[in-house]
């Protein structure tokens, strides 16, 4: 009732009052505060963030050449280790697929690969980081990047007792998942209760390999030596 | 506003008598959902509760430009700005720990404890109390999600914050850190608390 005379009597200016604008400007105010404050964090962490994402990599790369011991040892020792990432691209059946990878040097000379492969895993996909010695006929480390498999069971693969029964597995065969221990030299064992885990993780190994092998060398990679 | 409750209320309210998790039955997926270890469900904690305190300052001190029709689309704004901010600042600085708690840090925007607090305490009392009661209440889900999470990695794994505690021969309880893990130690907890507090009020209902 007092809207009503109020709109009457006021005329344009009571219909700015009651008009949408005026109910929203508090939401519209908030909006422009609450965007520039977005914004602002945006601009000073995502450069933290990305630096994050590819830190988690790099960290791991020595140790997955070297091995956990040899990698601390030389880090203190400031021995002069050379990462170079890169990308290798395979044609295969039509399709065109890529790898990142990294070359890691040791005083100049070339001391191993380290490949970047992902693949279905139980749950999601599942990201991991290949350690190769120079001539790829060796493994010399593995991690697990990213995985969201079953806690308890499946995320067993990203323990060190799990995944480091890859090291110095030879890559002439591609590896195969066992329950129970196996005297196989190809054979891995599968985590108690995550068998489609470590099929996962061990198939993902095997193509990746596959793929790369005898392809690591500098006319099939396209370094990109700006990134460090 | 005489018959609001008084800031010290509003902050001991909070902590057990209306506990956020085990009295209101508020905030359960987070509850459920990253309770599986102590670091996880302590870093939630800590997120709900700086999202809580300034979500509460903010509606607290426009709660008289408050237009009531629009007043849950101005608490979802504020929100959901501090909750962006927390997420982006896990990501720059506990990476792994983000990681870990993946979409549920976002899916803070939508928990029922902070938009409750700012209905029913924020918007209509001043920012001393509006703090005092984002504190009880952070305190009180923090001690909640804690409880649970305690209980939940010593049966599941036999480690707190991942340190052995358990001996060794521990067989390690894989259900408890699993989903159903979570809904066994939350209805066992919230009959203890139901049950302390009828005997309580039982007793009193005998001396009175």
């Amino acid at each position: 009732m007092e809207r009503t005379l109020k709109r009457g009597a006021a005329g344009a200016s009571g219909r700015l009052i009651n008009s949408n604008f005026a109910q929203a400007w508090l939401i519209l105010v908030l909006a422009l505060i609450f965007g520039a404050a977005l914004a602002a964090v945006q601009v000073n962490l995502s450069g933290v963030i990305a630096a994050n994402k590819l830190n988690e990599t790099l960290e791991r790369v020595p140790e997955l050449v070297f091995g956990p011991e040899a990698a601390a040892k030389m880090t203190s020792q400031n021995a002069s280790v050379d990462i170079t990432p890169g990308t290798v691209t395979i044609k295969k059946d039509l399709k065109t697929s890529y790898y990142n990878l990294f070359r890691v040097t040791l005083e100049s000379k070339l001391a191993g690969w380290v490949v970047k492969a992902n693949g279905q895993g139980y749950a999601d996909k599942i990201e991991l980081i290949i350690g190769l010695n120079p001539s790829a006929d060796t493994i010399t480390g593995l991690f697990v990047l990213q995985q969201k498999e079953t806690p308890g069971l499946g995320n067993k693969i990203t323990f060190p007792r799990w995944r480091n029964q890859f090291i110095r597995k030879k890559t002439n065969t591609p590896l195969v998942v066992t329950k129970g221990k196996s005297q196989a030299p190809n054979a891995i064992d599968a985590v108690t209760g995550a068998t489609i885990s470590s099929r996962s993780v061990t198939g993902i190994v095997n193509r990746t390999i596959g793929d790369v092998k005898g392809r690591l060398t500098p006319a099939t990679i396209r370094f990109d030596e700006r990134q460090l | 506003m005489t018959d609001q409750p008084t800031p010290t209320e509003r902050f001991i309210q909070g902590i057990l008598p209306e506990n956020p998790v085990f009295r209101q039955l508020l905030g359960l997926c987070p509850t459920l959902a990253v309770t599986n270890g102590l670091k996880p469900a302590l870093t939630m904690a800590i997120a709900v509760g700086v999202v809580l305190l300034s979500a509460n300052i903010i509606i607290s001190l426009i709660r008289n430009l408050l237009k009531p029709h629009l007043r849950i689309v101005v608490f979802t704004l504020t929100i959901a700005t501090f909750v962006t901010i927390v997420d982006r600042l896990l990501a720059a600085y506990m990476y792994q720990m983000s990681k870990t708690l993946g979409p549920y840090i976002p899916l803070i925007i939508v928990n029922c404890i902070i938009i409750c607090r700012c209905e029913v305490c924020a918007s209509r009392q001043n920012v001393l109390a509006a703090s005092a009661d984002a504190m009880g209440q952070a305190i009180g889900f923090g001690l909640a999600l804690t409880s649970i999470a305690v209980i939940r990695e010593i049966l599941g794994t036999g480690m707190i914050a991942g340190i052995q505690i358990m001996p060794a021969a521990w067989p390690s309880w894989v259900i408890m850190v699993l989903p159903p893990g979570a809904f066994l130690t939350f209805g066992l907890l919230l009959a203890l608390v139901n049950w302390i507090d009828s005997t309580r009020s039982n007793n009193e209902g005998r001396e009175g």
